[in-house]
């Protein structure tokens, strides 16, 4: 005899659906993913009658008309007799340039600064604390228009170099203008010329074979000096005793170096009023560094918090451990806390990474020529082809991030704990 | 924020076929108000006053219409747009109509789907400079810095000019009008160029308008006119019909001075007549009540003494006829008979 009774088994009845908790979860779910779907499907159907309902059946023909419009940045040769697609890969440059100088100078004022905010001296602690919640707490736009105006009303315009009114800085090197800054640039003269590749499509390019081969001269140099320590590690021991290399490995690296800059030779170009604007040298635009400083510094801001996050929670015991063991403060850093301290940092630095990449399409604010001003801007607006030109724009900023991602998580990995 | 964008396309097309299917013209009058698309600001064109009421040759155009159409010359909404979201406000209904400075090119009219009213104002593109440059000539300007507005005609001239030259320039695309005046004046570009009404009116509004040229080339045809959008011909042809009825009162001598004397009864012109609605069915035709022209005119004036008023000789801007006169007066200025 038994008091308690079996729920009845196989019997299923609608209502279950929704008021037994087994079923519930799952008929909520697929109740919202056919919602979901009716509505994307909608969005689409709709997109595609109402176009053709304005004669403007999607077609992505309009990349290959020229473009018609002149670019004034352009890290590969342009003119406006190119395509559509050419001038979108000159903005794509555009933005991979500011966006890799941002990542970098932002990782280094956010690691120096969130380092200082753990200071232990009053005044060092307080001002990066200011400089954080400064930056962190006000629009990104608002930095990057205020750091262009600052730019433009504050240094003095070419024509104040003719006049003498203003002088080039750094022994002459360097001139600060409101157009931007013109710094010399490298030039060979016995240069190897350039390898010319794609022929003339789209995407051609030229790689520059002095570049090339100082690289190789490089890399050589690295490859023995690596060598070399592998040596005065097997040195070391056998005998105990560790040969003194470090002016071996520089060597190995800088003679060659030195000697192909001699071959080619290498001189600096220096920016010389002529006309209306200073010639020659690297013209650094002002909405070039309007957006680099003005994103370094609004994304440092948000890495040094990271930083600082990451050293506080390494715990104070693995220090004590570590000077109990007699490790010098410098090494403690670098060898003990660091390395733990980076598994933390790491995937909160990929997203600021991803951040910053997306907000350099604020360029337009400064008129910079990304991809989002050439594509999404000038191509957009002469052609009319607003969803075309969206839908590549964000394809191209999702293969952008997806890319970053999976480089620093490919990174991450290297650095987290590995359990033995 | 891409995301946004793209929504925002996918409603832009969205809205676009509610709109354009269905009639603007009702659309309009169960609104209450014309959405009228200008400038950001360009005084003499479009701009709010002191008093935050929009002024200028191309806001007395939408009054017009309003006028025609509402009754109304005050029952506008003016809608700011840039040389770059001016296309997009039209297309996706955001606006009823366009009067902007905007260029009537090939490109616009057939592959951006819009369609021209007329030209209102013949113009041509130049190129502003300071005069202690002691530039002469456009053709001086190798290796200048040049500030042009993005997604404008004027922006693709200038890369055919320089071409065509053999010379160099930078460009430094600005967004608005405003944002180019200012970059001008500090000196970060040598030379503003766009439409050379467009550079009369930002000279004006100089402090020292004497220390600035416009040089003596035009290197474009510039036909503004106000635009619809593509495919409801029945709004269209009131936009159309009104901007010929504005022409057509100064060649014809109505003026917003003597209006209401010709309007009390038919006079001894039968144009004149048609156009005031005290003869034939002119505004049946188009769907308006026969007082449609007659409220337009008194909107603002007509075409003469919009431009008098807003850009002409009097004004600081003081931009002559030229072009703009009337055909009779050796101008290219010239309306279809009313009949
Ligand atoms: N006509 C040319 C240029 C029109 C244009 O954008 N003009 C400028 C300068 S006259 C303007 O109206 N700016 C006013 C503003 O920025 O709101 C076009 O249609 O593309």
């Amino acid at each position: 005899m038994t008091t308690i009774t079996d729920p009845k088994q196989g019997q299923f009845r609608l209502s279950m659906l929704l008021y037994d908790s087994r079923y519930r979860a799952i008929t909520i779910q697929i109740i919202a993913l056919i919602g979901f779907l009716t509505l994307i499907g909608w969005l689409l159907s709709n997109t595609a009658q109402n176009l053709a309902v304005l004669s403007k059946e999607p077609s992505f023909s309009f990349m290959f008309e020229p473009s018609g419009y002149d670019i004034n940045q352009r890290l590969l040769d342009y003119d406006s007799q190119d395509t559509h697609l050419r001038a979108s890969l000159i903005g794509l440059l555009n933005t991979l340039l500011v966006a890799a100088m941002g990542c970098v100078a932002a990782t280094i004022i956010g690691v120096i600064i969130g380092v200082l905010r753990l200071s232990p001296n009053w005044i060092v602690s307080r001002l990066t604390a200011v400089y954080v919640e400064g930056f962190r707490n006000v629009p990104l736009l608002l930095w990057i228009v205020f750091t262009m105006a600052i730019l433009i009303e504050t240094l003095p315009r070419p024509s104040a170099f003719r006049k003498g009114e203003a002088s080039m800085s750094l022994w002459d090197t360097v001139a600060m203008t409101n157009r931007g800054i013109y710094i010399p640039e490298p030039l060979f003269s016995r240069s190897l010329g350039d390898m010319h590749l794609l022929g003339a499509s789209a995407l051609r390019f030229d790689v520059s074979l002095d570049l090339l081969a100082l690289l190789a001269v490089v890399i050589a140099g690295f490859l023995t000096s690596i060598l070399i320590k592998r040596r005065a590690d097997i040195i070391q021991e056998a005998t105990g005793l560790r040969p003194r290399t470090w002016h071996l490995r520089l060597g190995v690296v800088m003679l060659p170096f030195l000697l192909v800059l001699t071959i080619l030779g290498f001189h600096l170009g220096y920016p010389e009023l002529k006309g209306f604007n200073f010639r020659g040298g690297i013209h650094l635009r002002n909405s070039l560094i309007a957006l680099w400083v003005a994103l370094s510094l609004y994304t440092g801001a948000f890495v040094a918090e990271i930083v600082r996050a990451g050293i506080l929670a390494v715990s104070t015991g693995q220090t004590e451990a570590a000077s109990a063991l007699g490790l010098r403060p410098k090494r403690t850093m670098s060898l003990v806390v660091l390395p733990q301290a980076l598994r933390v940092i790491i995937p909160p630095l990929i997203s600021q990474y991803l951040n910053l990449t997306k907000n350099s399409s604020l360029a337009i604010a400064v008129g910079y020529m990304d991809i989002t001003g050439t594509l999404g801007g000038i191509t957009m607006n002469q052609t009319g082809r607003e969803l075309e030109a969206v839908l590549l724009l964000m394809l191209v900023y999702l293969a952008i991030s997806l890319t970053i991602s999976a480089v620093m998580n490919w990174y991450n990995q290297s650095v987290t704990l590995r359990e033995r | 924020m891409k995301k946004t964008v793209f929504l925002g396309a996918l409603t832009v097309a969205g809205l676009a076929a509610g709109v354009s299917a269905a009639a603007t013209l009702e659309d309009v009058k169960a609104r209450g108000k014309l959405n009228c698309g200008v400038v950001t600001g360009l005084v003499g064109f479009g701009a709010p006053d002191a008093n935050g009421e929009w002024q200028g040759f191309d806001v007395g155009f939408c009054r017009a219409v309003a006028a025609a159409v509402l009754g109304d010359p005050k029952a506008v909404e003016f809608v700011p747009t840039t040389g770059k979201t001016r296309f997009t406000a039209l297309a996706s209904g955001e606006i009823d109509m366009l009067a902007r400075n905007t260029t009537w090119t090939l490109t616009r009219d057939v592959d951006l789907k819009f369609e021209f009213v007329g030209v209102n104002y013949y113009d041509g593109q130049g190129f502003l400079v300071t005069k202690d440059m002691g530039v002469s000539s456009a053709k001086d300007l190798d290796g200048a810095t040049i500030c042009i507005q993005t997604g404008t005609t004027t922006e693709l001239n200038l890369a055919d000019f320089f071409r065509a030259n053999n010379i160099s320039y930078e460009p430094v695309p600005i967004e608005t009008n405003a944002e180019g005046q200012q970059q001008y004046l500090a000196g970060a570009c040598d030379a503003y160029t766009t439409d050379a009404s467009g550079l009369a009116a930002t000279r004006a509004s100089f402090e020292d308008p004497s220390a600035h040229v416009v040089l003596p080339e035009i290197i474009s045809k510039e036909p503004l006119g106000p635009l619809v959008r593509h495919g409801d011909n029945e709004w269209e042809d009131i936009v159309r019909w009104t901007l010929n009825a504005l022409i057509s009162a100064e060649e014809l001598g109505i003026t917003s001075a003597n209006i209401g004397e010709l309007s009390a009864a038919p006079g001894s012109n039968p144009e004149v007549n048609r156009i005031l609605g005290t003869e034939g069915n002119l505004g049946e035709m188009l769907g308006l009540d026969a007082d449609w022209a007659k409220r337009a005119i008194m909107a603002g004036g007509n075409y003469g003494e919009l431009f008098a008023k807003n850009i002409g000789e009097s004004t600081p801007i003081a931009l002559a006829r030229g072009l703009n006169a009337q055909w009779k007066d050796g101008g290219l200025i010239y309306s279809p008979p009313f009949r």
